[in-house]
């Protein structure tokens, strides 16, 4: 995102140039001090940003299901490892119909640069209330999502070793909340796709193949059907395709990539892709991998980060009972600290995690393990101890 | 299979703990947090006046209480500038190990070398240290006019008065810049706001000058009320410094986080200390975004007691206490912080400027018996 965001602050016509050399970006900032520093398209307040003495203030949004439980084993962790990061809590009543707590919890975010949330319930079906997940998505401007999908040894799938990572656009699309009944009985939802957002979405997912060493860019769309609009989308993309000449580009379908991806999924690298069938991928994905208790997404937008679990979904009816996963909310708080340029304790949490999962194969039931939800944490937090003693001692 | 991994794997976690106990675990205190990072380096200035003698206080306690915390001492004085460590090597440290306990730092009145900006400046200018946060706070057993006074003061410290420019246009005419921001201004409004959500206070009140300096104090004030529109849940109030002085004196328990300019912030620290007890007692840090350098609140340096062994090192344990809290040591902060109150509740062992007769070591000797 670095590279992405500092192209921005040269003229067009040398844009190749700068894009040519990655060490455009200082190595020491971290994505966030680069979102801090980067002047942006959009006219956007500047805040100063929450870092004093160098510890952050993260906002965390728990929402509700799982989140809240969830979210306790995260701040548990943290306190036990000593990552400096001092949480905002703001706590979503889903049964109020207005959106002042939403409209709170936005701006605590913009204050802060960064969150983590569970999945926010959107208890209220009128008309008038908006999905407070999509409210917060489009609010902040976080026009991309970026899925990491990476095998667990430790957990038996059908298929192994895959490493796939999907970008999103997020902010758009099907998205839009445009719905209407023309005449009675005939509804038309509009699906929004412009040239601006499709531009800066595929530029994210090049960018973001480029600078993790990634081979191919994958674009999944319907441009057979929806001519125009997913035609936007590819279009935009194979254009800039062309200015990656090392990154191969193909596209697909998105009904055939369905297929694809749970007969071979190892031929995917990078895929990019509107909003609705980003959400489908990833969740088809997601199951792969091996359910909704593992993975964790990232939105990002020019100025905020917003971490969270990769399947939004709320979790109800385990909630409360122990035996909720909680390595995707850890997972995405591992992808805070790292963002958030705290190298050490990212590192330290993930190989924790990692270990725990592979090594050790305490998981829980979602996972075919017997673990409970604390049995996990006191796991990751045992590894924690033992990975720092290693660094430490040997 | 797998079950006798895992069971290899348990004895080796074990067996690494109970190695890494050997190494860093004391008698009093079972956290499991000093084993994890090693042992925490902090930079430690031990400053002029009795600062070297709170500073060995701290140091007591710390060893007594086996604190995973490793000090890097420098010396850094103005007054002695050809013993000091230059201000490279100490900003290196600090940058280094992000913290730092520092003493009071002694400034001549006059300038022999015509240099405007004093040793401190230099520091709190290098670091980029713009927040001084004095948390003053009514301590148990200390007898004052105003009981319950909870307040934390927030002050910008990089520049307004402190911008070391000064000249003399004629003969006898001297002008001294003060400098306001909005980049600044608005930083430290955020810091003070972000401050008052972590600590959960429910006010925020902005201290000025801005019917007479109505530009720059103007600006300050418009930045604050800016950025509290960002906090609707926390109340802004702005108060102007004469009429806040005397608030203070007469009536502290309204205050809550206050937000200040250079000046005004360090004549209200002073006078907010001397309410709950002296410089003694009260402890302060400063802040830059990536470290931050804990100092006693009023900055005393007290040479009229230098080696006569009767400081009171409250404020410097309590800065250290703070300082563990900063490095998520928390149950050994607590530890040190129930120390002392207890020995202020005992007031058997008191110093001269608490009204008893006992020395600096024997508080910390109190402080190290109480500890649990």
């Amino acid at each position: 995102m670095a590279v992405r965001l500092l192209s921005r602050l040269v003229l067009p016509e040398i844009r190749g140039t700068v894009y040519s050399s990655s060490a455009a970006a200082p190595a020491t900032l971290s994505d966030f001090d680069v979102q801090h520093k980067t002047p942006v398209i959009r006219k956007q307040q500047s805040i100063p940003k929450a870092q004093y003495g160098g510890r952050h203030a993260v906002s965390m949004l728990p929402g509700g299901g799982i989140g809240p439980e969830c979210m306790s084993y995260v701040r548990d962790i943290f306190n036990y490892i000593g990552a400096p990061v001092d949480f905002e809590v703001v706590d979503i009543d889903p049964n109020v119909d207005n959106d002042d707590d939403v409209q709170y919890a936005i701006t605590t975010i913009k204050r802060n640069g960064v969150g983590i949330k569970g999945n926010i319930e959107t208890k209220s079906e009128a008309a008038y209330v908006t999905s407070r997940n999509v409210a917060l998505r489009n609010e902040l401007d976080m026009y991309a999502y970026v899925l990491n999908c990476k095998s667990y040894p430790g957990v038996s799938t059908r298929h192994k070793d895959i490493d796939i990572v999907i970008i999103r656009q997020n902010t758009e699309g099907e998205y839009a909340m445009l719905e209407h009944e023309s005449v009675r009985g005939v509804i038309e939802s509009m699906k929004v796709v412009t040239a601006s957002n499709s531009e800066r979405v595929a530029r994210f997912a090049f960018e973001y193949a480029k600078r993790n060493g990634r081979k191919k860019v994958t674009t999944v769309h319907k441009a057979n059907i929806m001519k125009i609009s997913d035609g936007l989308f590819l279009e935009t993309s194979r254009r800039l395709a062309k200015e990656y000449p090392d990154i191969e580009h193909n596209d697909m379908i998105i009904d055939n990539c369905c297929m694809q991806l749970v007969a071979r999924p190892h031929q995917f690298d990078v895929m990019l892709m509107t909003n609705l069938y980003g959400s489908i991928v990833s969740n088809v994905v997601c199951g792969i991998l091996g359910g909704a208790g593992l993975l964790s997404g990232r939105n990002y937008g020019d100025n905020y980060a917003v971490f969270e679990p990769g399947t939004r979904n709320t979790g109800t009816a385990i909630a409360g009972k122990n035996i909720a996963n909680p390595i995707a909310m850890i997972n995405a708080s591992v992808d805070m600290l790292e963002h958030l340029g705290h190298r050490y304790h990212a590192d330290l949490l993930r190989n924790a995690v990692n270990r725990t999962i592979n090594v050790d194969r305490i998981l829980t039931s979602d996972c075919g393990g017997t673990a409970s939800s604390t049995d996990v944490v006191n796991a990751i937090k045992e590894n924690a101890n033992l990975i720092a003693n290693k660094l430490h001692l040997g | 299979m797998s079950l006798l991994s895992r069971n290899i794997f348990r004895a080796l976690v074990q067996g690494s703990q109970h190695v890494s106990k050997g190494v860093h675990t004391t008698a009093v205190n079972n956290d499991k947090n000093q084993t994890k990072e090693g042992r925490i380096k902090c930079t430690l200035i031990p400053g002029d006046g009795v600062g070297p003698e709170l500073v060995y206080s701290v140091q007591e306690v710390f060893k007594a209480a086996n604190i995973p915390v490793q000090f890097e001492s420098f010396f850094f004085s103005e007054v002695n500038p050809t013993l000091s460590a230059p201000l490279e090597d100490v900003v290196n440290s600090i940058t280094r190990n992000k913290i730092c306990i520092k003493g009071i730092l002694a400034t001549p009145d006059f300038s022999h070398t015509g240099e405007l900006q004093t040793l401190n400046m230099k520091l709190r200018n290098a670091l980029d240290l713009y927040a001084n946060v004095v948390h003053v706070k009514s301590l148990p057993n200390v007898k004052c006019r105003h009981n319950d006074v909870d307040c934390i003061i927030i002050r910008e410290q990089t520049e307004g008065e402190y911008s070391a420019l000064e000249h003399e246009s004629v003969p006898g005419v001297v002008e001294c810049l003060k400098i306001i921001t909005a980049a600044k201004s608005e930083r430290i409004a955020k810091f003070a706001f972000d401050y008052a959500v972590k600590m959960g206070r429910k006010k925020v009140t902005a201290v000025h000058k801005a019917n007479i300096m109505k530009l720059g104090d103007g600006l300050f004030l418009r930045s604050c009320e800016e950025i509290a529109k960002l906090y609707p849940r926390i109340q802004f109030e702005k108060m102007i410094v004469d009429n806040c002085t005397m608030q203070m004196v007469s009536n502290p328990n309204q205050f809550d986080v206050m937000v200040t300019p250079n000046l005004y912030g360090n004549i209200v620290d002073n006078l907010a200390s001397g309410l709950v007890g002296g410089a003694g007692v009260v402890a302060g840090a400063s802040y830059s975004a990536e470290c931050a350098v804990f100092e006693q609140g009023a900055r005393h340096i007290f040479s009229g007691a230098v080696g006569k062994n009767i400081a009171n090192p409250t404020a410097m344990l309590l800065c250290s206490a703070n300082l563990l809290a900063h490095v998520n040591l928390h149950s050994y902060s607590k530890m040190i912080k129930n120390a002392i109150n207890k020995v202020l509740k005992d007031g058997k062992v008191r110093t001269k400027d608490l009204g008893g007769q006992s020395t600096t070591l024997d508080f910390t000797h109190a402080v190290i018996h109480s500890l649990v």
